[in-house]
């Protein structure tokens, strides 16, 4: 399949129109529901973290500390992959799907269109701009953590930025960013994958659905687990 | 012209096409018949280059299907119109996008000049007031116009169609059959039509192939079949009461 999708290229004039779609459906078209959870999850760490420092020996600076590195390493990249395999990648798999069952993919055979190229294609580079969302995710994660736990009477504001500010390793930013390219390639490609192949009606282009937002999420988990064991494990 | 020699295809352990064998005219309305299970659609989308027959060739105006390299079966398939069954237009263009798409694939003309083509081509299938559709937003009929239109917009040598009048009413379904018909002698088209509907047979089949089984079991004119004895095509077209009426009809006349 990979090797199809890159063989035949379509017209470049047809080809741009089709990567601005997909940018605007798969990266534009997420940045409402990745802002609205990024903020809140972003505020609930640092409450949580603010609700377990009963040790009055800890500083009230892990409260910044804790909300960077969680946002930062794990949840932005991570867990907001989880949720877009399942608003990015159902979505790709019941549109080709759809297209499948339709027979609008043996159209395009029919007239000479390499479909895996013209379908996907555009998909993988939309991927490209995925970090792009994910950085919106960190920042707003962060900023929600800030002024929940400032606004909620948890921490000051000096002693939280105190805490984003303490022990920072720019790598992690690096770390985080290469995951999420990964995994943005691999919400394009493995929802496209289910989508394409799929055979049946209705039914199973839901059932494709399913099973591919599975796919992807166990994918993503795994690929966290060997990437986090490669880059940062010494 | 495309000649189908001697294809064979199977499906596993079942042949489904036996050693097919015959010649598609061109100018001409070209009909594939036969029951479910047939191998009617095998046939034609072994014409269009989805299925690849074991044994046989098929060959378009003396280009052998089978052996073109990559490019010259690309090329040869912006030839090819096709008409799908549920009408295949693309949910997300409208009726004038989706019209206009071969030319934009696969042509250099201008949005001007792909604009004046799609206007006549939508305009020759009577479609009015549907440009700026969606497909979901026309009804079958016109969905069907639709995708004759996109099939002839680019000029193709060849036109074939699944089942163009299936889910119509009767009289939509004859203007859709009439309308190929027409646009088959006007453009001097080598068409071929897979259908099990016994109206367009007799509507506008000038030659038509009958399937049984895989095998060729006769081939002919829509006139023939009124004074052919072979029991297969008589068994097939004389299913339904009106036909048979029509069938002793015409013997009383004669």
């Amino acid at each position: 399949m990979l090797k199809e999708i890159f063989n035949k290229p379509t017209k470049w004039s047809v080809m741009r129109g089709l990567i601005f779609k997909e940018i605007d459906d798969l990266i534009i078209g997420s940045l409402g529901i990745v802002a609205f959870i990024s903020f809140f999850v972003g505020g609930v760490v640092a409450i949580q973290t603010a609700l377990n420092l009963t040790n009055p020996l800890i500083p009230k600076e892990l409260i910044g500390f804790a909300t960077r590195q969680s946002i930062i390493l794990e949840f932005a990249p991570t867990f907001i992959s989880i949720i877009m395999a399942g608003k990015m990648g159902s979505f790709i798999t019941s549109s080709i799907g759809t297209m499948r069952v339709t027979e609008q993919i043996d159209a395009l055979e029919v007239m000479g269109v390499n479909s895996l190229n013209y379908l996907v294609f555009p998909k993988i580079i939309a991927s490209l701009l995925y970090p792009f969302l994910i950085g919106i995710a960190m920042f707003l994660g962060i900023l929600g953590g800030w002024i929940a736990g400032v606004y909620g009477g948890f921490v000051s504001s000096n002693e939280f930025v105190t805490g984003l500010q303490a022990e920072f390793i720019p790598f992690h930013i690096a770390y985080s960013f290469i995951k999420t390219a990964i995994f943005g390639l691999l919400l394009a490609t493995i929802p496209s994958f289910h989508g394409y192949y799929m055979k049946g009606g209705a039914l199973e282009v839901g059932k494709a659905s399913t099973v591919s937002f599975v796919w992807t999420s166990v994918v993503i988990i795994l690929m966290n687990y060997i990437l986090t064991q490669l880059l940062l494990a010494k | 012209m495309i000649e189908v020699k001697n294809v064979e295809k199977s499906f596993g352990d079942s042949k489904v096409l036996k050693g097919v064998s015959t010649v598609f005219e061109t100018g001409k309305t070209n009909l594939i018949i036969g029951q479910s299970g047939s191998g009617k659609t095998v046939l034609l989308k072994s014409l269009l280059g989805i299925f690849t027959p074991e044994v046989g060739t098929i060959s378009f105006d003396g280009r052998i299907y089978s052996e073109l390299n990559a490019d010259e079966k690309r090329a040869l398939r912006t030839e090819i119109g096709m008409v799908f069954q549920g009408s295949a237009l693309f949910d997300s263009m409208t009726v004038e996008e989706n019209v206009g798409f071969p030319l934009k694939m696969f042509t250099s003309k201008t949005a001007a000049e792909i604009k004046e083509r799609v206007d006549f081509v939508i305009q020759r299938v009577n479609l009015i007031n549907a440009n700026h559709k969606k497909p979901s937003e026309i009804s079958g009929g016109m969905q069907k116009r639709v995708a004759i239109a996109r099939a002839i917009v680019n000029n193709p040598k060849y036109l074939f169609c699944d089942e163009p009048n299936s889910g119509l009413d009767p009289k939509t379904a004859i203007l859709i059959d009439n309308l190929i018909h027409e646009i088959t002698q006007e453009y001097n088209i080598t068409t071929v039509i897979n259908t099990h509907d016994m109206n367009s047979v007799m509507e506008i089949g000038e030659k038509i192939i009958f399937l049984k089984e895989g095998i060729l079991a006769w081939e002919g004119t829509k006139k023939d079949i009124f004074k052919t004895d072979n029991e297969a095509i008589v068994d097939f077209v004389y299913s339904s009461n009106l036909f048979k009426k029509i069938r002793k009809a015409q013997n009383k006349g004669e």
